[in-house]
């Protein structure tokens, strides 16, 4: 079971059994949230409209002050949108993985008899998912800030095809961290507290609350080290592409992008072994 | 349901008729206070949690206006002013009122049908569902933000601005408590609508929290005029401060608040008895 890297690559989906499974949990996971066509609309207004009040207190800003540590209006009102279409796949602000409930409840016990570590098989469905909000949440999201206010579109379409990875690579952030905080409730049972206080940190790390450039600028240079930037402040200066980035290049940042994944996921996976060897599932 | 019917009778009665509600959801309110207290600890750490949060939104305004200098006219403990009556009217109002965005939890699992049949009204079961003290972690940092920012601007105190500040900021409580009324009553229509209600009351908050002035004129009209969330903190900062409005709306307004909170109260509760006689169960 070492193909947890590669769960959709469908020239290989008839050999090995795990990456069928992974494949087919993947399109369930698509599918399951296709069905919320009312939520999904709604989702879609809710984060315009959160866009466009902040980026009207950004403009108000900027109307003030031209320039701020090398972002111009334009850019601050295009991370804006950025952070609004990405808030429903990297799901900084939740929804908590159904992986809570089922550790509290027991049915965890069904999932670790699956034919697939625990950590993939949750990896693969919320894939699933964050492809259908990438392509009916975040598209529609950006496509109504770029009609409203006029953003940042690179012509390039090798910095857009950057972007697209940099955006993968945001969510499975977003997934590490939903992994970590549900596999805590194997020792804490009820993981909504650990929603409650990691929960509001999550935006303003990201530099969704607020761009991270408009703050103090060593503040700034920590915050887009911590694996919170890579959700939001990352791909938004990656689409940006500003010098600001570790490295001071677009790679840099994609670098950083990968590598808090890599650690993240390791931490979920040993996290899951510990967890696994003392679990005792409650229920009856 | 108990209330609509209570017969005819002396003042006494009549006033019977208005607080029994509010007796009933003391009652309510407290056994989930009592509940929530079996775990103390967790109580503390959420509570502080949410007012990291809102020192974290504090923290943006500071450095939006650090960056500004001032916006629509508003120094920075102006701006904190403006920001404190909005968290602080939102944040009561989320206390009291804001379990009423879970009513299409309530219609989906059936509960509500269980509410229906008890003899206390159900916007007062719905609105007391899960009441947590831990709210007040929202409340308290946005009460000592608004003291901080009026300690730091020169208001000139009269006995009528004095007296007219509690009642303006009661008023905006009782406009944000409508605003959450009326959009939870869409869920019963679209049971999955509870994103979009909040594009209005968190959406409200985040609006409110700046001076209104700043989104231009048409957005300070029809917050005004349509939903009134320019009463929340935008008129009773002008009364304060005794400010000419900057975009020369009529000065009258800014003692409306009372009248406009008594209207959009009745609004509220017209919309959730239509929204309740139209209701039927889901049947499962």
């Amino acid at each position: 079971m070492v193909e947890t890297g590669c769960f959709c690559t469908f020239s290989t989906c008839q050999g090995a059994t795990p990456v069928r499974v992974y494949c087919a949990v993947y399109a369930r996971g698509l599918r399951r949230y296709s069905t919320y066509r009312a939520a999904t609309a709604a989702g879609v207004f809710t984060n315009s409209v959160f866009g466009a009040i902040n980026a009207m207190v950004l403009l108000a800003l900027f109307a003030a002050r031209p320039e701020i540590n090398g972002y111009d209006a334009t850019d601050a009102v295009t991370q804006v949108y950025v952070a609004q279409a990405l808030l429903a796949p990297i799901a900084v602000m939740g929804p908590a993985l159904d992986l809570s409930d089922r550790i509290r409840t027991g049915a965890v016990g069904n999932d670790l008899l699956r034919p697939v570590p625990l950590m993939g098989w949750w990896l693969a469905q919320d894939m699933g998912r964050a492809t259908f909000d990438f392509a009916f949440r975040s598209v529609p999201t950006f496509a109504i800030g770029a009609l409203l206010f006029s953003l940042v579109l690179p012509g390039d379409p090798l910095r857009w095809v950057l972007t697209l990875v940099s955006f993968a690579l945001a969510v499975v952030v977003g997934f590490a961290f939903r992994y970590l905080y549900s596999v805590v409730g194997f020792w804490l049972m009820d993981t909504r507290a650990v929603w409650a206080v990691m929960g509001p940190a999550g935006p303003v790390l990201a530099g969704m609350l607020l761009p991270l450039t408009l703050f103090p600028a060593g503040v700034a240079d920590v915050l887009r080290l911590l694996p919170w930037a890579s959700m939001v402040q990352i791909p938004a200066e990656i689409l940006l592409g500003k010098d600001t980035l570790p490295g001071g290049s677009v790679f840099g940042g994609l670098l950083l992008q990968a590598a808090w994944p890599a650690a993240l996921l390791a931490l979920g996976a040993w996290a899951t072994g510990r967890a696994t060897r003392k679990v005792v599932i409650q229920g009856g | 349901m108990a209330d609509g019917n209570t017969p005819p009778g002396g003042p006494a009665r009549a006033a019977a008729a208005v607080l029994r509600p509010v007796r009933d959801y003391r009652r309510l309110a407290w056994i989930w206070v009592r509940a929530v207290a079996q775990y103390p600890v967790s109580l503390a750490l959420m509570s502080l949690a949410v007012a990291v949060s809102v020192l974290a939104q504090v923290g943006a305004v500071v450095i939006v206006f650090g960056h500004a200098g001032t916006l629509a006219g508003f120094t920075v403990y102006e701006g904190l002013m403006v920001f404190g009556l909005a968290a602080s009217a939102f944040g009561i109002a989320d206390m009291f009122m804001g379990a009423v965005e879970r009513l299409g939890r309530h219609i989906r699992s059936g509960s509500l049908d269980a509410m229906l049949v008890r003899p206390v009204s159900p916007l007062v079961q719905v609105a007391a569902d899960e009441f947590s003290p831990r709210r007040l972690g929202k409340v308290v940092p946005a009460l000592a933000v608004l003291g901080i920012a009026l300690a730091g601007t020169d208001v000139e105190w009269t006995l009528g601005r004095a007296l007219l500040l509690p009642l303006m900021m009661l008023s905006g409580v009782l406009i944000c408590c409508a605003i959450w009324v009326a959009t939870g009553c869409l869920q019963f229509f679209v049971a999955d609508a509870r994103e979009a209600a909040n594009s209005l009351t968190y959406g409200g908050q985040a609006l409110t929290e700046y001076p209104i002035a700043i989104y231009g004129r048409e957005i300070v009209r029809s917050v005004t005029y349509v939903v009134p969330l320019a009463f929340v903190s935008w008129q009773p900062a002008l009364l304060v401060l005794d400010r000419p409005d900057p975009l020369g709306m009529p000065e009258a307004l800014r003692f409306a608040g009372p009248v406009i909170a008594v209207l959009a109260c009745a609004g509220a509760a017209l919309l959730w008895r239509f929204g309740l006689r139209h209701y039927r169960s889901t049947g499962s």
